[in-house]
């Protein structure tokens, strides 16, 4: 591939790999996927969940092999397991001195490690490598359902509640003054979050599906003070990042999941040099004299 | 504003009521035995020294911690049912937000009308209205645009109290809405107080600012882990109480005729 890349025409290096279904299908999904995940990130950076999403994405881990294992769809495994995770940590919590982020800590690698022994105990035809690192150019007509399903389910939450939910990122106890059911939100948000992550986790893997729920968050906050815009251009980067990476992946035949994280981080580094206000190297001649 | 006074002409009734509240923070005893009665229309010091249970008692009447014994109604009803009437407003000592959270000083105040809004937030017309009133009443209309975060101090307190104000609650709890502002904003704070008086609502406010209390409380609470003393100020407020509540300081240092005001 990398050598038919120099003396391709931009055209066909940009409109050959729509010829084939797996690619059409993988740029859709993870354009979606990215979309969806850009949107939740926005809430998982605001309300400083970042190791909450690395908690929830490795839990599914068990999940995935014992619904691959019964038969049933991976999804309703990984959200059970990603709700389960959420569950026990809060109750670990509650009962004991022990901080938060060491609680959420010890239990997300006690999952991450139980799918772990439970994959190379089931010896099913499940393939390690792809829970673990995602292949959106080989997922499956059933595996983009799920998605499409999953991800309409996500967005219509986070849109329904779209307010609630920055209101309660930004300011709890006046949600709360207002009769706002700030305990609801927090479920919810944490329930978006396990099915995100069982979206994420399609295109690049348990490993890096926390990226998707961060990296886009971080890169649009660098970029403006306005919450509705930042929700934009945390869903314009992370779909077009996914979409980069896939194309990116295909024409120099690397890894999909690295590549579009990799895409992500590149633009959170641009963001983070040139963003009009906050990056390190913007102008300094705000200053009045 | 209209609203408020229409709904609330009758003015034989509580908007708070707290019986014999009791508060502990895991078996240490925060507060104990706090009554109070407050009629529309009335504004209301709250006076203690640090750690007296001034913020707790703000906080069990918002239902932010649970009395271990106790009774708090507000506008007859209980609590939750309040909240979603939109009957209280509450302004807690330190918002304890994060301060670069992406939202301007517009949006900020706008949330006071969340709970009257429908199920999408979708400002009318008259929030809009509410909103851009608050903000003159505070004088903060020039900066509505700016981030939250970049305000300072003094005037984030005030869009928090504007946040209040939007909300139109007929029952405002401000945990200590003066400290920290300019001298004009308190003589705005205090007129704008007073004219909430005038609309019939209920104002409790705490503060160490003694003078305050003076100049425009109908009535005194004071507190030390229990109500020491309570009702008109000109009964209530006297050098033996306050004594009594800041535990043996001199008096006259505490209300003598001048009092912290001599400089003004
Ligand atoms: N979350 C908490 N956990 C345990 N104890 C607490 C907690 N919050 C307050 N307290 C204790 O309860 C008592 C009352 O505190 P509170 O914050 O109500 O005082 P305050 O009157 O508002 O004081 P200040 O004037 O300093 O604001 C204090 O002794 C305090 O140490
Ligand atoms: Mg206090």
């Amino acid at each position: 591939m990398s050598e038919a890349l120099v003396f391709a025409s931009p055209f066909s290096l940009l409109f050959d790999p729509l010829s084939h279904e797996f690619m059409r299908r993988a740029l859709m999904v993870s354009a979606l996927v990215g979309g969806v995940c850009g949107l939740l990130s926005c809430y998982m950076t605001l309300k400083g969940w970042a190791l909450m999403g690395d908690a929830v994405s490795h839990s599914v881990m068990p999940g995935v092999v014992i619904a691959y294992a019964l038969g049933i769809p991976f999804s309703i495994g990984a959200f059970v397991f990603g709700v389960g995770s959420v569950a026990l940590i809060g109750f670990v919590k509650q009962k004991s001195r022990v901080k938060e982020d060491t609680v959420i800590g010890l239990v997300f690698t006690g999952f991450f490690a139980l799918g772990l022994v439970l994959v190379s105990k089931i010896k099913s035809n499940i393939d390690l490598m792809h829970i673990l690192f995602g292949s959106p150019l080989g997922i499956s007509q059933s595996d983009v359902n799920q998605t499409l399903i999953i991800s309409l389910i996500v967005v219509i939450i986070l849109l329904l509640f779209r307010r609630d939910l920055m209101l309660y990122c930004f300011d709890a106890t006046h949600a709360r003054s207002i009769g706002i059911n700030t305990s609801l939100l927090h479920y919810l948000l944490l329930s978006v979050l396990s099915l995100s992550a069982v979206v994420g986790l399609q295109t690049v893997g348990i490993i890096l599906v926390v990226a998707m729920l961060i990296t886009p968050g971080a890169t649009a906050y660098l970029l403006t003070d306005r919450f509705d815009r930042m929700t934009l251009l945390a869903i314009c980067s992370s779909a077009i990042s996914s979409i980069v990476g896939v194309y990116v992946s295909y024409w120099f035949d690397i890894e999909t999941g690295g590549s579009i994280v990799l895409v992500q981080t590149i633009i959170f580094l641009i963001a983070f040099m040139f963003a009009p206000k906050y990056g390190i190297l913007k102008s300094k001649s705000s200053i009045p004299f | 504003m209209e609203t408020v006074i229409e709904k609330d002409k009758r003015i034989d009734f509580f908007r708070i009521e707290a019986d014999q509240v009791c508060v502990d923070y895991n078996g240490t005893v925060a507060l104990y035995d706090a009554s109070l009665k407050l009629k529309p229309g009335c504004i209301c010091g709250l006076v203690g020294m640090n750690g007296a249970g001034k913020s707790t008692f703000f906080k069990a009447l918002m239902g932010f911690v649970r009395p271990s014994r106790g009774k708090i109604r507000i506008n007859q009803t209980m609590v939750p049912h309040a909240q979603r009437d939109q009957a209280v407003a509450y302004v807690p000592q330190n918002e304890g937000i994060d301060c670069s959270f992406p939202v301007s000083v517009w949006d900020v105040v706008m949330m006071g009308r969340y709970g009257s809004m429908n199920f999408l937030r979708v400002p009318r017309e008259s929030d809009r209205r509410a909103v851009w009133h608050a903000l003159e009443r505070v004088e903060l209309l020039d900066l509505r645009k700016r981030p939250i975060g970049a305000l300072s101090g003094g005037q984030r307190k005030r869009a928090f109290l504007a946040r209040a104000i939007a909300q139109r609650a007929s029952v405002l709890l401000l945990d200590e809405p003066f400290s920290g502002v300019d001298v004009r904003t308190e003589k705005l704070m205090a007129e704008l107080f007073l004219q909430f008086r005038q609309e019939n609502r209920t104002i409790l406010i705490s503060t160490h600012d003694l003078s305050h209390v003076r100049d425009f409380c109908d009535l005194v609470v004071l507190i030390n882990k229990t109500v020491l003393a309570y009702g008109e100020t000109s009964e209530v407020f006297t050098p033996e109480n306050l004594t009594m509540t800041f535990g043996g300081m001199p008096p006259d240092l505490l209300s003598g005729p001048t009092g912290s005001s001599e400089f003004k």
